[in-house]
């Protein structure tokens, strides 16, 4: 997809000023922050989850090859094939011929955030074999030419009109005039089109939420249905998958469960859990004749080691973006690229470089919800303040920005000098307010006053009058006390 | 008799400038509670400019002329959840690989109090001696609250003032959109989520709008006396210390 990471401000003005956008990304502030307040208020043990989930998760980083290698073993032993694939090109190829292979036609998608990182769906169409979008979020921005704008609800960006609309001018072979009202109208049309689009089609790709090491097997989490038809159909099922989304056993697999749908959602457990371990076997009644796992690295080892390790622990529950101030104001595709929120601020630039994306880890009050929320607790802000980090020893930031933080901080270094620069400042500002004791112009600050007041000091500075004598009001009992 | 508790008041590099009222309100506070109240001269500024720039070798510099001026002391106490953070959880972080600074830093950091937290949490004051007839809405600043678990504190001791009646706004424990530099890098986004934090400040019809970090108190009060709404704005400590003789932030509404 194309990136335009490096265009955020001017996207997010964009999206403010979107009034569709800034009435659907309403939903997100209320919805999802309140079903998973009560979701993990009604479970006492839920942070007792995160906590085991997280060393789980962080002996798996630690022990990655292992696991990997016991989980091809295993996958291999239930009639499957692993592929592994160190790059995005790598993962696209592995799937175009397996495709080419078996004469694909059509190939239907369970939803995959993977394949949005390979750019799979312009990539099978450029080769000509139609990837048919299942999910109904995906269903619709595919028809409407866009990606996912949030991990777990790619159309949340959208509102019911901007649907209808679009079915109405996408279905032309249906009546002009049906009904199409309510969201139920909607969601039958979409499900009477894509049922022969499940039969039709010749590999069936789906992601995964986890690979479990001990059976080979590999899981989707889905609300819809949607997963299990595209898998089970179809001739060939294709799964493509990070290698970070191995666990260990079934039994840690269910801890991650209880924990993913009530970060997301707030569902106690999505609607479908569905393992696949292996192809069809003799006397299984459906399921496809081969099973593929398509391993992607793309550069995720590379994280391993570094300060950028623990974001390996996500389990894209969504649950930072849902709570994100920035996110709720300008949506997901304001970011730029695959992953938006806090997630993708950590790990747009690890994919993109932070050359492209510098906007992403900057454009964050480090207000902490995203870490607090965390069902990993991934230290969010902590790894965005780490993209700063490279930004600045690489002079990738602003100039004008780097020249009054070098002046601030030699300024701060020097208490004397900053004693009468503040004294000065204060008394400019101070005059400045007057009365009114604010001002809504000020050279250099318009940034902050196009939009507020900026609030004027009170003259003097404290350390000054507190070191010339200058005391609070003080009751006799303490004037006896401190003399 | 009990020797007496030696603070330094870290004042804040924004109240330091824009609002000492607030430095003196502190220092009340804590003198009243029993405290003896130093305010090294050489102090400028926690460093968090630098650190959220990603200049760590600049925030070095000025975290160690902080940890020098003010180690010698029982407690350092700041009148803001963010600068406080600064000292007690970010330092030791900054210090982490460097074998000259970590343990200093560490022992440093766990002197380092937010002041509302230390009244309460340390010295154990359960009431304040001030008086105001006021509706009151308490905004959360996020370094406090994620950071320093600062929630119930200045409730608490704001309760304990006859003629104060709290009134909640809605999601009290989210941003106000400052964020620091973020407020002028990313203007248009923070005045969106200022826009909707003074919705919520105006909803609950409160007479002050209060917090413990002049960062937000400054982007708040700039927003509503911008667009000319009535709640008037202070630091929780010019309220807890009885002190509300001066203009509030930003002026009369």
């Amino acid at each position: 997809m194309q990136i335009t990471s490096p265009t955020f401000k001017a996207n997010s003005s964009g999206a403010l000023k979107d009034p569709q956008l800034q009435k659907a990304l309403k939903h997100v502030k209320s919805n999802f922050i309140e079903k998973r307040a009560s979701a993990v208020e009604a479970l006492p043990e839920f942070d007792a989850l995160r906590d085991s989930a997280v060393s789980i998760k962080n002996h798996v980083l630690e022990n990655l090859d292992i696991y990997l290698e016991t989980f091809e073993k295993n996958v291999t032993k239930n009639g499957g094939h692993v592929h592994w694939a160190a790059t995005a090109s790598d993962a696209r190829g592995q799937i175009l011929d397996i495709c080419r292979r078996v004469g694909a036609k059509s190939v239907t998608k369970g939803k995959s955030m993977i394949s949005e990182e390979i750019g799979l769906n312009e990539f099978l169409e450029a080769s000509s074999i139609p990837p048919i979008e299942t999910d109904l979020g995906e269903y619709i921005i595919q028809l409407r030419g866009e990606h996912p704008s949030h991990i777990i609800a790619p159309a949340v960006h959208l509102n019911m009109d901007q649907v209808r609309e679009e079915f109405q001018k996408k279905h032309t072979h249906l009546p002009a005039d049906r009904e199409l009202s309510e969201p139920e109208s909607l969601l039958k049309e979409a499900r009477g089109i894509l049922r022969d689009k499940f039969q039709q089609a010749d590999v069936g790709i789906t992601g995964a939420n986890f690979l479990i090491a001990e059976t080979g097997s590999t899981i989707i989490v889905t609300n819809e249905g949607n997963g299990d038809l595209t898998q089970s159909l179809p001739k060939v099922h294709i799964v493509i998958a990070s290698i970070e989304k191995i666990v260990p056993t079934l039994e840690d697999m269910s801890q991650f469960v209880r924990i993913l749908a009530r970060s997301a959602t707030g569902q106690e457990m999505s609607v479908y859990t569905t393992l696949s371990t292996g192809p069809k076997r003799k006397g299984d009644p459906d399921g496809p004749e081969e099973f593929h796992v398509i391993l992607l690295d793309n550069g995720r080892s590379g994280m391993i080691g570094t300060e950028f390790q623990d974001m390996l622990r996500c389990i894209r529950c969504g649950a930072c973006m849902n709570h994100c101030p920035v996110y709720h104001a300008v949506g997901g595709h304001a970011y730029g690229w695959v992953y938006p929120g806090p997630m993708g601020s950590v790990l747009t630039p690890q994919f993109i470089g932070v050359d492209q994306a510098g906007h992403l880890p900057n454009a964050s009050t480090f207000c902490g919800r995203c870490e607090a929320v965390c069902p990993m607790k991934i230290p969010l802000p902590r790894m965005m303040r780490h993209w700063r980090e490279q930004e600045f020893e690489k002079h990738l930031s602003p100039p004008s920005h780097r020249r009054n933080l070098s002046l601030w901080a030699w300024l701060a270094k020097r208490p004397k000098l900053y004693r009468i620069s503040t004294a000065l400042v204060a008394r400019g500002l101070w005059l400045l307010g007057g009365f009114k004791r604010r001002t809504s112009f000020l050279p250099f600050a318009g940034a902050w006053t196009k939009h507020r007041d900026m609030p004027t000091p009170q003259g003097g500075t404290f350390v000054v009058q507190w070191n010339l004598g200058k005391r609070p009001p003080r009751s006799i009992e303490t004037w006896r006390r401190v003399k | 008799m009990n020797e007496p508790v030696r603070v330094g008041l870290f004042v804040t590099c924004l109240v330091d400038l824009f609002r000492p009222s607030v430095g003196f309100a502190a220092a009340k506070l804590l003198e009243e509670a029993g405290c003896e109240v130093y305010v090294p001269v050489s102090q400028t500024c926690c460093g968090q400019p630098a650190w959220n720039s990603g200049d760590k070798a600049d925030t070095a510099d000025i975290a160690k002329d902080v940890i020098k001026a003010f180690e010698e002391f029982d407690y350092i106490v700041a009148p803001s959840g963010s600068c406080a953070g600064m000292l007690s959880k970010h330092y030791p972080e900054l210090f982490a690989d460097n074998i000259a600074w970590k343990e200093r830093s560490t022992k440093f950091a766990m002197k380092v109090f937010e002041l509302v937290s230390f009244l309460t949490d340390v010295l154990k004051v359960e009431r304040v001696e001030a008086a105001i007839n006021a509706k009151i809405t308490y905004h959360d600043s996020c370094s406090g609250l994620r950071e320093l678990n600062i929630k119930n504190q200045p409730r608490k001791l704001l309760n304990s003032i006859e003629g104060v009646t709290l009134s909640e706004m809605k999601n009290p424990d989210v941003c106000c959109g400052f964020g620091g530099t973020f407020a002028v890098k990313y203007s248009d986004i923070s005045n969106s989520i200022v826009t909707e934090k003074i919705e919520n400040v105006e909803n609950a019809e409160a007479d002050l709008l209060l917090a413990g970090d002049l960062g937000c108190l400054l982007n708040m009060a700039g927003k509503l006396r911008r667009t000319g709404a009535k709640t008037e704005v202070r630091h929780v400590a010019e309220v807890l210390a009885g002190m509300t003789d001066t203009p509030p932030i930003g002026g009369k509404a």
